[in-house]
């Protein structure tokens, strides 16, 4: 919400010397100053010239030589940008060492080898509206020489803009910022009630008000003008609702905004010989019914969701505390208006605002809670600002309330209000805080106050809403730090340690991680390999995310396909992230985290070993691929379950080239997938110390010709369990496939690595080794190789 | 005997000088203290000598095998010593034309960040919690004095999924309901801090994207004030952004804290003297504060007459942003690896 300097000064003497130091003090009272504008400044050094002469810039097509006479009589040599002027004419002149509203100094200066010595002005140069397209041509009768602002009429002010929360209906007015900001500086404060003639009239006959709905409209207030002759509003008065970001519309109208911002009371208008017989009835909307409102568009109503204004024959003419209908409306030929000022249901216009998409001004302010005993003052200031242009207030109003919200005294104890900011404040210094802001404090035993809270202030409910405000005038930097011993020791948890490591095992193999966002597109899924079930986003921005994912899969291979579109090869990437499959249980999905790895250009081997290190690293418990499951999507020859301790707790393999074709991607995608939660559940990590012998080894090589179908993990296994504890390393040295080993088998050599703990190993150790190994091995029906 | 032995001594030097390979010195160590070399043939001629003779040119021909050992060993150590430093010459490498090779990966900048906030709140005796990223109405509003049609929702634009009843089930738009989580899964003293991904109906562009992170705190103890919030914020300030970085609170206004502020800290590029990115206020505005709503903690369970506790959230996507130049929040999210490899730790 915008306020000038000059309006805050209606109300309490502020200094105008640092308008900066005031936007401080507005933020630190919770009023955050988003930024300040001068207006009318930076016009010191700005005079009428008339223009002498006008002739081309012998050497520029975009700007001209213009003389001008400044009041003394003397030729002016200008080089101007714009060509809307004429000779004869008068103009704003910028002369040598003004300093523009911009912060720029006009200095004499060549512009193509021609001397300027001054600037002329367009209207944005001047701060008067945006304008920009030529010199702000001025009225005939304005005095050569005189000073800019003198000659407009132009008052110097600072515009603040200010961030107002939704705890702080007084704050969404000119007089409610002034009233905070007078109580923080010591500052008189004051609103002074309109001073207006009032008329005899008969109200009563000349409107009636009917509250159908109590529950929608608290208050009611309904007065009357007459001899109302719509038309301009004084300058002034223009200008501060232009200053603030409002565009003057007519005398009527304008009279109308400029209370709802000075006093926080957003009031109606309606041309009283449209309203039948000044019957106002408010009710709850009817389904379906319709109204054409203000902006001239027609709007469709919801029962219990909208409230209205019907007229006597029951028909809408306003939709509450949203807008007024176009039928009432105000126009050229209006005398008598009808003023409404009401107290709407803050819940019921913030509802119906939103549904109907139209957040107005007004909305705003009902939404936050006005204060239902100001709505006489509110239309009184009304009269006051019409009356110069012949408006008379008729004497008399009606008012009838509906459902109005008792708010009792709060209880506000110092000792309470201390203990909640780590303040030392007395009880006494309490009440000077807080009495300022119109907070009336009667003593409630030593400690406590009996605190009446204002009806500008309809946030303010509890002893804490009250302490926050003590906080606020306080000043929150007047609150020492202070740091709290925690009592526990912070750490980090066994599955946020296995992560961090996980990363690091990751990074260091040279993959690098992504985030890619979790939405997907219908058939995103499919396109993966995957199952098509999925939970859906009700409301998404697109269609193309509407869908919450079930694997990582789909993120990182469209990043796998943005680095290739990049010329970006062989990317590697991982993602540790959530998924979300349909509820198993209870309303929220089936979420878990996992840890997917795709490697571009790189076939299942490079993940192979990724897992292996991994799974080295976090010291899994028994981790094995298994191979007799092909994992959705993946490629059938080339692609397995991961287990941990028996339980499958992920997926690894090469990317199903079906899939790889659908997705458009060049390059093979080695894959691998993990279920956090399951991978890590079994006891795992903890290394633990194994001797290292002081005695030499003796290595074994081995090949032996297998079958196919019998893994190179099973042979592994089967050597290990047959060499025995002499066995320090085993490791599988060449594959070998071909004649003469028979097809359908292969050659797979390893090299065992004996060593004994506790002496040099005999002969007869390792022909016992090879022994039994051999024979385990024959066993699984392999042959030993010559 | 003692003349042959002295004109074999004699030439003897000059031979192994000449010698310029192992092989060459080995020949001539064989001519002359060999099986059957010059010296040894005269060894064998020893016997048919007289004694005196005998012990005479014994002791001559002696002399002249160790000086010709000691020469041929000298000449060897040369001729090793040569071969040795040519084979190292001729390995001479430009090492800038190796070792182009490797590459190590990297961790996203969120996890940087994530991690660095982390740690420093672990050092302050937090521990970290986390929670479900798809939430109900319940934990991500309700429970936080949020109710349905409370005008503070418009705050959020809150993206909903298709579970239970419409606008019931939700993806988080803070982190504020691992709050609740938390308080309602054990009793007080909390001190934690709440890192993860959240979600607005957002349009992404520069500075915003549908899903980004924030990092959340809660203490709830005995005696927590609003001076142990400012406290804390200002430890971590300085703990995180550097000791010349310092905090300010300021009034706010949120439905879950009472008092609320927002937590602003001294422009980390200007240090305060006021530059483009502060926009010449010399403050950065960081996240909201507060000191937890009586509500909130009546809601799980809690009697704000015995319990305090103040909370605080703020963005952490910004952070890693600013730690690093980056100008568009986008490309941290498009897996670009020409982006993320510029970051590896």
């Amino acid at each position: 919400m915008k306020v000038t300097l000059g309006w805050l000064r209606e109300f309490a003497p502020f200094p105008t010397d640092d308008p900066v130091a005031l936007g401080d003090v507005m933020s630190d009272l919770g009023m955050a100053v988003e930024s300040i504008e001068h207006i009318g400044a930076g016009l010191d050094g700005i005079v009428v010239a008339r223009v002498l002469d006008l002739r081309p810039h012998p050497d520029a097509d975009r700007i001209q030589l213009v003389d001008v006479d400044r009041g003394d009589g003397e030729a002016l040599q200008i080089c101007c940008g714009a060509f809307n002027m004429a000779v004869g004419d008068l103009v704003p002149l910028a002369t040598l060492g003004t300093v523009m509203p911009d912060g720029m100094e006009i200095a004499r200066r060549k512009m193509r080898g021609e001397w300027s010595n001054g600037m002329l002005c367009s209207g944005r140069e001047l701060g008067l509206g945006n304008d920009h397209a030529g010199i702000f041509v001025l009225d005939a009768s304005a005095t050569i020489g005189a000073s800019i602002a003198e000659t407009l009429g132009i008052v110097s002010d600072v515009v603040f803009d200010l961030d107002i929360t939704p705890n702080r209906p007084d704050a969404m007015s000119v007089a409610g910022v002034a009233r905070d900001l007078a109580a923080r500086l010591g500052l008189p404060f004051a609103i002074t009630e309109a001073v207006v003639d009032e008329i005899d009239g008969d109200i009563v006959s000349a409107a009636s008000v009917e509250i159908v709905a109590p529950d929608l409209c608290g208050r009611f207030h309904v007065r009357m003008l007459t001899d109302v002759v719509v038309g301009p509003s004084p300058r002034w008065l223009a200008d501060r609702l232009t200053a603030v970001g409002m565009r003057p519309i007519n005398n009527v109208v304008d009279a109308s905004n400029y209370v709802m911002l000075e006093l926080g009371h957003p009031n109606h208008t309606y041309d009283l010989a449209t309203v039948a017989d000044g019957v106002l009835r408010i009710r709850w909307a009817r389904d379906g019914e319709t109204i054409t409102t203000l902006d001239g568009i027609e709007r469709r109503l919801t029962a219990g969701r909208d409230g209205v204004i019907a007229d006597r024959s029951d028909v809408a003419i306003g939709i509450a505390g949203v807008m007024g209908g176009a039928t009432t409306e105000i126009s050229d030929s209006t005398t008598s208006v009808l003023l409404e000022c009401a107290w709407w249901q803050p819940m019921a216009v913030a509802r119906s605002s939103k549904f109907l998409g139209l957040r107005s001004e007004a909305s705003a302010r009902f939404e936050r809670g006005v204060d239902p005993d100001g709505l006489d003052r509110a239309a009184r200031r009304l009269a006051e600002l019409l009356a110069p242009s012949g408006a008379r207030l008729v004497r008399g109003s009606i008012t009838v309330d509906g459902e109005l919200p008792v708010t009792p005294p709060v209880r506000v104890r110092t000792s309470r209000a201390n203990a909640l900011l780590g303040t030392d404040l007395t009880t006494d210094r309490i009440a000077a805080l807080l009495g300022p802001i119109g907070f009336a404090c009667a003593p409630d035993g030593a400690d406590a106050w009996l605190v009446t809270v204002p009806g500008f202030r309809p946030d303010t409910t509890t002893e804490t809403d009250v302490i926050e405000e003590i906080a606020r005038h306080h000043g929150y930097s007047a609150i020492p730090g202070r740091l709290p011993r925690s009592v526990q020791t912070g750490s980090l948890t066994p599955l946020q340690r296995d992560r961090r490591i996980i990363r690091s095992v990751l990074v260091g193999l040279g993959v690098h991680e992504a985030m890619p966002l979790p939405f997907l597109a219908p058939g995103d899924l499919a396109r993966c390999g995957l199952p098509a079930a999925a939970v859906t986003i009700a409301n998404p921005l697109a269609a193309e995310e509407s869908v919450l994912r079930t694997s990582l899969r789909p993120g990182l291979l469209r990043a796998i396909a943005y680095n290739e579109s990049h010329r970006v090869d062989a990317a590697a990437l991982f993602e540790i992230g959530r998924v979300f499959a349909p509820p198993t249980e209870g309303v929220l999905p089936d979420e878990r985290e996992q840890l997917a790895v795709a490697l571009a250009d790189r076939d299942v081997g490079a993940v192979v070993e990724v897992w292996r290190v991994l799974a080295h690293t976090l010291a899994l418990p028994d981790p094995v691929i298994d191979q007799s499951v092909v994992p959705a999507g993946l490629h059938p020859g080339r692609s397995g379950v991961l287990r941990v301790d028996g339980a499958v707790v992920g997926e690894i393999g090469e990317i199903d080239p079906t899939v790889q074709q659908a997705l458009g991607l060049r390059e093979r995608v080695a894959w691998m997938q993990l279920e956090l939660a399951a991978a890590l559940a079994p006891v795992h990590g903890g290394h633990r110390y194994r001797r290292i012998s002081r005695f030499p080894s003796s290595d074994l090589d081995l090949a032996f010709e297998v079958d196919d179908a019998v893994t190179a993990a099973t042979v592994d296994a089967t050597v290990r369990a047959a060499a025995g504890e002499l066995l320090v390393d085993l490791a599988l040295f060449d594959v070998f496939r071909g004649p003469p080993v028979a097809a359908g088998r292969r050659s797979l050599a390893f090299r065992l690595r004996l060593q004994a703990l506790d002496r040099t190993l005999a002969e007869t150790d390792l022909v016992g080794v090879r022994t039994a190994v051999v024979r385990a091995v024959t066993a699984l029906g392999g042959v030993l190789r010559g | 005997m003692i003349e042959e032995i002295a004109a074999i001594a004699d030439a003897a030097p000059a031979r192994i000088a000449a010698a310029t390979t192992i092989d060459e010195l080995r020949s001539v160590e064989a001519d002359v203290i060999g099986r059957k070399g010059s010296l040894t043939l005269l060894k064998r001629g020893l016997g048919a000598l007289d004694a005196e003779s005998r012990r005479t040119a014994g002791a001559a021909l002696n002399a002249a095998v160790e000086a010709v050992e000691v020469a041929l060993a000298g000449r060897r150590a040369a001729i090793e010593g040569a071969a040795l430093a040519d084979l190292v010459a001729g390995e001479r490498l430009d090492l800038t034309e190796t070792g182009t090779g490797a590459s190590r990966g990297s961790a996203h900048l969120v996890t940087q960040t994530w991690d660095r906030l982390v740690d420093v709140f672990v050092g302050m005796g937090f521990v970290v919690a986390e929670g479900p990223e798809v939430e109900t109405d319940w934990y991500n509003f309700e429970a936080l004095n949020i109710p349905s049609g409370h005008p503070a929702r418009g705050m959020w634009d809150t993206l909903y999924v298709d579970l239970g009843e419409p606008e019931t089930v939700l993806l988080r738009t803070h982190t504020s309901p691992v709050q609740i989580r938390v308080m309602t899964d054990q009793p007080p003293p909390i001190y934690a801090v709440m890192p993860g991904r959240v979600y607005r109906r957002d349009t992404a562009d520069a500075s915003h994207m549908p899903v980004f992170h924030q990092i959340e705190g809660l203490v709830v103890d005995r005696g927590i004030s609003f001076a142990d919030l400012a406290g804390t914020l200002e430890a971590f300030t300085s703990a995180y952004f550097g000791g010349s970085i310092h905090s300010r609170l300021r009034p706010s206004y949120f439905p879950f804290t009472e008092p609320s502020a927002e937590y602003d800290i001294n422009c980390v590029f200007c240090e305060g003297r006021g530059c483009r990115t502060c926009q010449q206020t010399g403050w950065l505005e960081l996240g909201g504060c507060g000191m937890v709503h009586p509500t909130v903690l009546r809601n799980v369970g809690l009697d704000p007459e015995d319990w305090s506790g103040f909370a605080f959230g703020f963005g952490l996507d910004r952070l890693a942003l600013m730690r690093h130049g980056v100008d568009d929040i986008r490309e941290m999210y498009t897996g670009d690896v020409r982006f993320l490899e510029q970051f590896p730790s």
